[in-house]
């Protein structure tokens, strides 16, 4: 397809004037986004904004560097009750406070790097799963972090601006996504990232040629840390109030679920995978008001099953998914994409 | 000194059901390195499909749990072969996500099926029937459980060390080529060996249906029988035992004398602790890996 003569090709951001108007296109049409749409539909824009940050950190961690994360919504919670604590108690400025609780965060992260340097699959996976459950218990259990009834959010002031509505918010959400991912994309293309690819390749061939192993590990875990964080303190916002109920394991499964669901290894992966299943989350916790499909599931509840439990089948509709995925196209949509584009490009033949 | 003994007695209790759901674990990791996240919601199924046998067809006990225990191999069995022999380049990443996926699914069946709110088994031994020796109390279903727990231990460590099947699942997971040269059907093996976990597993569900049943009950025996299966080295059936019960008795004797908040989680700190100082758990052989 396009061929990369040298390195400078293979960093530039944009690779022709159609491919700069068509990116000018996309974040004209985000920002434009909210003057069309209802205040409903600007929610879940933000929810699935944030939710995108978070994918793109933890795919740099299981989808560039080879690790394992079950303990992602643990940073998630230390960046929210880190953001809100951080305003509240000690009096920051929302863009001072929201940093400093990702960078909290990312502290964790490299703490939980250490170990992570010796582990690997089910070893790494059930340490990064207590420490996600560890982190929601301790918030719970103290004080100062509003215990079980858990924190209310402050309005964000920047300046002379009040953001208080969805719409005001997602201005600012939407900018510090773009933001961020362009981050991410120049951090892969350099020698950081080609470093982290190299570690989950063959760590030790990677060792071999002079990474450093023990730094770019702990690096990774910690600017994925960082993301999860920055999304915390985001998403504290647009839920106006958090509880240590919230940041559940389930919640870590989610975001693993988004990164192996959108492809591996992927930035467009993290994307397409966040927002399909944050859309269906959302659209599954009514199930019951989908047309032509609630109807008959009412029917089949009644009959066979019970007709409390009839929300779960969101578990059942994600489990499925998982399993697909990993089974049918281990490269997720990003690897669907692919085929697609290539198909279309050297049809009739 | 009572207290103490008592928080032993309830410690080696609880590790009990920690124990039958780590060794279910390892059974399945030992033979074909997947670290099975399904195994609590397997064992859900198992449990809520002998209750509606008990409530809804009124059968007898003996009956019920025995169609439970079939229903509870061929679950495993299938689970094998229709989900994880289709996976096409399996590592572990994947045989993760798989495990979560069949997890989700089963715990979205089981709450759709019989709703998410907390349900009576009509086991035969209720949950406050006990003995009482000198000053401490014993409820006779941990006695059951901790009898069930060594029993299973041990046969299945005979199994796997004498039997034939058992030294054929060996073979399959130290080189499933080599197994197969000589004419072991690996794929078979494979499916026993699901079964085989997925029957323990179904008798840690029977056992702690009777104190606890909703959808999620299986989650916290799930993960810290997973916590104890990794701290004893994922490998070795004594190892996840001894490992189940001293979580059990530490954490305990964490709740009692330092901080009853933090009961559950001490169970995780020492994870981390035991696994920064050996990667592959307490009874393991370290393995080094080569490029």
């Amino acid at each position: 397809m396009d061929m990369k003569r040298d390195y400078y090709e293979d960093v530039q951001l944009f690779t022709s004037p159609v491919v700069i108007f068509w990116f000018a296109v996309l974040i004209g049409s985000l920002y434009l986004f909210p003057l069309f749409a209802g205040n409903y539909y600007v929610y879940v824009a933000n929810y699935i904004a944030i939710n995108i940050i978070v994918a793109a950190g933890l795919n740099l961690l299981v989808g560039y560097t080879g690790q394992i994360s079950l303990g992602h919504a643990g940073f998630f919670a230390i960046g929210a009750y880190g953001t809100i604590i951080l305003m509240v108690k000690a009096g920051f400025p929302f863009l001072l406070a929201l940093p400093s609780a990702a960078f909290i965060a990312a502290c964790f992260g490299f703490l939980l790097g250490l170990p992570a340097l010796r582990l690997e699959g089910p070893y790494l996976a059930i340490a990064t799963l207590g420490f996600g459950l560890t982190i929601t218990q301790i918030i719970g259990r103290v004080e100062l972090f509003g215990g079980r009834d858990g924190l209310h959010a402050p309005d964000i002031t920047i300046g002379p601006w009040v953001l208080d509505t969805d719409k005001e918010f997602y201005y600012l959400l939407i900018t510090l996504t773009i933001f961020l991912l362009l981050f991410m994309r120049n951090l892969i293309k350099t020698r950081v990232g080609r470093a982290f690819i190299a570690i989950r390749d063959a760590d030790i061939a990677a060792q071999t040629m002079g990474v450093n192993i023990l730094y770019y590990k702990t690096l990774a875990f910690a600017v994925s840390a960082f993301y999860a964080g920055i999304a915390g303190g985001l998403y504290a916002f647009v839920l106006r109030f958090i509880e240590p109920e919230i940041f559940t394991l389930l919640m870590s499964i989610m975001f693993l679920a988004m990164v192996v669901v959108g492809g591996l290894g992927s930035m467009m992966g993290s994307i397409a995978g966040a927002a399909l299943l944050c859309w269906l989350d959302l659209k599954l916790r009514n199930i019951l008001d989908i047309p032509y499909v609630g109807d008959w599931l009412e029917q089949l509840s009644k009959h066979w099953f019970s007709i409390t439990g009839v929300s779960n089948i969101q578990y059942i509709v994600f489990g499925s998914i998982m399993i697909m995925i990993v089974l049918f196209e281990p490269l997720g949509l990003y690897g669907i994409w692919i085929r697609t584009k290539k198909y279309w490009r050297t049809w009739p033949f | 000194m009572i207290d103490l003994v008592q928080m032993i007695v309830n410690g080696v209790a609880v590790g009990s059901s920690y124990a039958l759901m780590g060794l279910a674990m390892v059974i399945i990791y030992k033979t074909s390195e997947v670290p099975n996240f399904a195994q609590g919601e397997m064992a859900l199924i198992s449990s809520f499909f002998a209750m509606m046998l008990l409530t809804s067809f009124n059968m007898s006990v003996y009956l019920a749990f025995f169609l439970t225990f079939v229903f509870a191999v061929l679950l495993g069995g299938f689970l094998e072969f229709a989900i994880l022999r289709r996976a096409k380049e399996p590592n572990v990443l994947g045989m993760i996500v798989i495990t979560i996926g069949i997890e989700m699914v089963l715990l979205g069946f089981v709450s759709w099926k019989f709703g998410a709110d907390q349900k009576t088994m009509p086991f035969p031994i209720g949950p406050y029937d006990s003995f009482i020796i000198g000053d401490i109390f014993i409820s006779k279903l941990e006695v059951l459980t901790l009898v069930a727990a060594l029993l299973l231990m041990s046969v299945l460590f005979l199994f796997f060390k004498y039997s034939k099947l058992g030294l054929a699942m060996k073979a399959t997971q130290q080189n499933s080529v080599a197994a197969q040269i000589v004419g072991i059907r690996t794929n078979r093996i494979m499916m026993m060996t699901w079964g085989i976990s997925s029957l323990v597993g179904a008798v840690a569900g029977l056992l702690i249906s009777p104190t606890i049943m909703h959808p999620f009950m299986m989650w916290d025996p799930m993960l810290k029988g997973f916590a104890a299966a990794v701290m004893g080295g994922m490998t070795s059936l004594p190892g996840v035992v001894i490992a189940a019960y001293m979580l059990g008795i530490i954490e305990n004797l964490f709740g009692g004398y330092v901080s009853i908040e933090f009961k559950t989680v001490v169970a995780f700190a020492i994870i981390v602790v035991v696994l920064c100082i050996r990667p592959s758990g307490l009874f393991a052989r370290h393995y080094v890996k080569k490029v």
